[in-house]
């Protein structure tokens, strides 16, 4: 018995200071964020006394300014937009990966040169293509000038129907390189007896490709879904960067928005709200994904 | 790659061969370039000494003339808060680095490695907090900070960022697969489960630490949103923070953000280049 309550309490011992960093800063918050979410709670507003003003029970006010927030549904539309990413990078960050999974002079530099996006700050990405993005900048000038594809400069990140797609083109070029990787890793798991049985039997490259090679990294394509789904809902730090969410709130998008309720405004009950609903829509479409790969969206045969 | 080469003879399937070569490589160059024109274009930037950066009249005009290496001089002169940003990253990266590798070590060990009540329940709710959003906490852990009275200090930055729970079941992982030999020997001759987790099995950790640490490093190099949101004072900014300030107050000087850019970029790419088999295994791991 003291053998056990001795081996329990050193168990406890080592994860203390995780456990107490998990509480205070990620379960803690979770409850805390709901219950805040039924408050008015502006934390600049002060007093007369000069104090800051305590939160103020208001039910469920929040959300309903929320449902009639027109900022709100523009912010979820550029959000769900965003989700039209998630085929195009996985598609691409797959060929990719197929292409780059062999030995041949060049391919190592290749997936070094994928994998810089990836590890560079957003910061730094951002304000690199923001500048590509410019109206003389060099997209145009490629675009205009040298391809003659476009008779005039486009205002990238300045015309707000084209805005978001513009920082969606960002989001995607910094991912590429980290689902290439994902799926190299998962292409050079498929043992090449399958590959060779298969060529064997006649089959084309198109063939291998689909019949052989995609049902079987199939628990790596929904692992990079998903992860991606939840990225493309989170982007922050390009819309900071390159857009401040205009022109016209065109590129506003979920967490930009709650930063501004939150940072900006300092509206926290708001925000709070903000949040629990974000949660809520990230939840939403996991269970959406869970549900399509396990009832097999993607099985071929 | 082997064509059907019983109906052709030997010059076709060579021309064949050839033909998919240059496709090949056709296609490596257009995305290459894609991959690569951001970063080509902030270096050409930053080593020109003036006119205007934008204005192209031809493709070589993407190499300065004359070209310069007084930016990456100039921008400790004209931005003295540069040598500051550098600081307060490294600070940063440091203690997070250190932090974030020994919590994950000490909490992975008895989720490896021993048996006790809760085990279940604690590997359950770590899991589950991946799948909930980190900015739905923001405000809350912003309220926090403030309650704690660590506004705009290093301990605001880095607190909620230490426990990773990639990383604690990384080390989990790399606890799992020592023989349990090991420390049942270190037992007998009277060890204390911290001597054996210090001694005997840390030592045997190498590699997942590795890998670990330096993730680790790339994510609080990186970090941006949160310590914009905990920081008041420039002093107290890292790079991130520091060069989207920088961006817009300077908005007229590109090539001088576009210098402190890739000074920004050079010991992330460093410890990249060195480690790229850690980086694969990492990422590898996130897939188990």
């Amino acid at each position: 018995m003291k053998k056990i309550f001795k081996n329990t309490l050193a168990a406890y011992l080592f994860l203390l200071p995780a456990l107490v960093l998990l509480v205070v800063f990620t379960l803690y918050p979770m409850i805390r964020g709901i219950t805040l979410s039924f408050y008015h709670f502006n934390m600049i507003q002060t007093t007369d006394a000069g104090l800051p003003a305590p939160p103020v029970f208001i039910g469920l006010d929040n959300y309903k300014g929320i449902f009639g927030d027109p900022l709100f549904f523009m912010a979820l539309r550029n959000s769900l937009l965003y989700l039209l990413i998630v085929p195009v990078i996985q598609i691409g960050a797959l060929v990719i990966a197929v292409l780059l999974n062999r030995k041949a002079p060049g391919v190592y530099f290749m997936r070094t040169a994928m994998y810089l996006p990836v590890i560079t700050s957003i910061v730094i990405v951002g304000i690199a293509w923001k500048w590509l993005f410019v109206s003389d900048g060099l997209l145009n000038f490629f675009l205009v000038d040298k391809l003659h594809l476009l008779s005039e400069p486009v205002g990238w990140l300045t015309d707000r129907r084209i805005a978001l797609f513009s920082v969606m083109l960002v989001t995607l070029w910094q991912g590429l390189g980290y689902y290439m990787v994902l799926y190299l890793s998962g292409l050079q798991a498929i043992s090449p007896e399958h590959l060779d049985a298969a060529k064997i039997d006649g089959a084309n490259h198109f063939d291998i490709f689909t019949k052989i090679m995609i049902p079987l990294i199939r628990p790596t394509i929904m692992l990079c879904v998903i992860i991606s789904c939840l990225g493309a809902l989170k982007v922050f730090g390009e819309i900071y960067v390159m857009t401040g969410g205009g022109p016209e709130n065109s590129t506003l998008t979920m967490v930009y928005y709650i930063f501004v309720k939150g940072f900006n405004d300092f509206q926290m009950g708001y925000a709070s709200a903000l949040g629990v609903v974000f949660a809520f829509i990230l939840g939403i479409v996991s269970y959406i994904n869970f549900k399509f790969f396990r009832e097999g969206g993607l099985q071929y045969y | 790659m082997r064509e059907d080469s019983n109906t052709t003879d030997d010059t076709e399937v060579r021309k064949i061969r050839y033909a998919w070569k240059i496709l090949f490589y056709l296609a490596l160059a257009v995305i290459g370039v894609f991959a690569l024109v951001p970063f080509v274009w902030l270096l050409s930037t930053s080593l020109k000494s003036a006119g205007n950066v934008f204005r192209l009249e031809s493709l070589t005009d993407l190499i300065p003339k004359p070209l310069t290496l007084s930016n990456y001089i100039q921008i400790w002169k004209q931005i003295p808060m540069m040598t500051r940003f550098f600081l307060n990253s490294f600070i940063i990266c440091f203690f997070g680095v250190f932090f974030q590798v020994l919590i994950s070590a000490l909490a992975g060990y008895p989720l490896a490695r021993m048996e006790f009540p809760g085990k279940k329940l604690i590997m359950v709710t770590m899991v589950a907090t991946l799948l909930l959003p980190v900015e739905a906490n923001l405000v809350v852990n912003f309220i926090t900070i403030r309650a704690m009275h660590l506004y705009n200090t290093y301990a605001a930055v880095l607190l909620p960022g230490l426990v990773s729970v990639f990383g604690i079941f990384l080390m989990r992982q790399s606890f799992l697969v020592i023989p349990k030999d090991l420390d049942d020997a270190a037992r007998i001759d009277g060890a204390s489960e911290w001597a054996i987790w210090r001694h005997v099995l840390m030592p045997l950790c190498g590699p997942s630490t590795a890998v670990l640490t330096i993730f680790s490093f790339v994510a609080f190099w990186n970090t941006f949103m949160w310590p914009l949101i905990v920081l008041k004072n420039e002093s107290m900014y890292p790079l991130t923070v520091g060069l989207s300030y920088m961006a817009n107050m300077f908005s007229s000087d590109f090539r001088l953000v576009a210098a402190g850019c890739l000074l920004a970029m050079i010991p992330v790419v460093i410890l990249f280049l060195f480690n790229q088999r850690y980086f694969v295994q990492g990422i590898q791991g996130i897939g188990k």
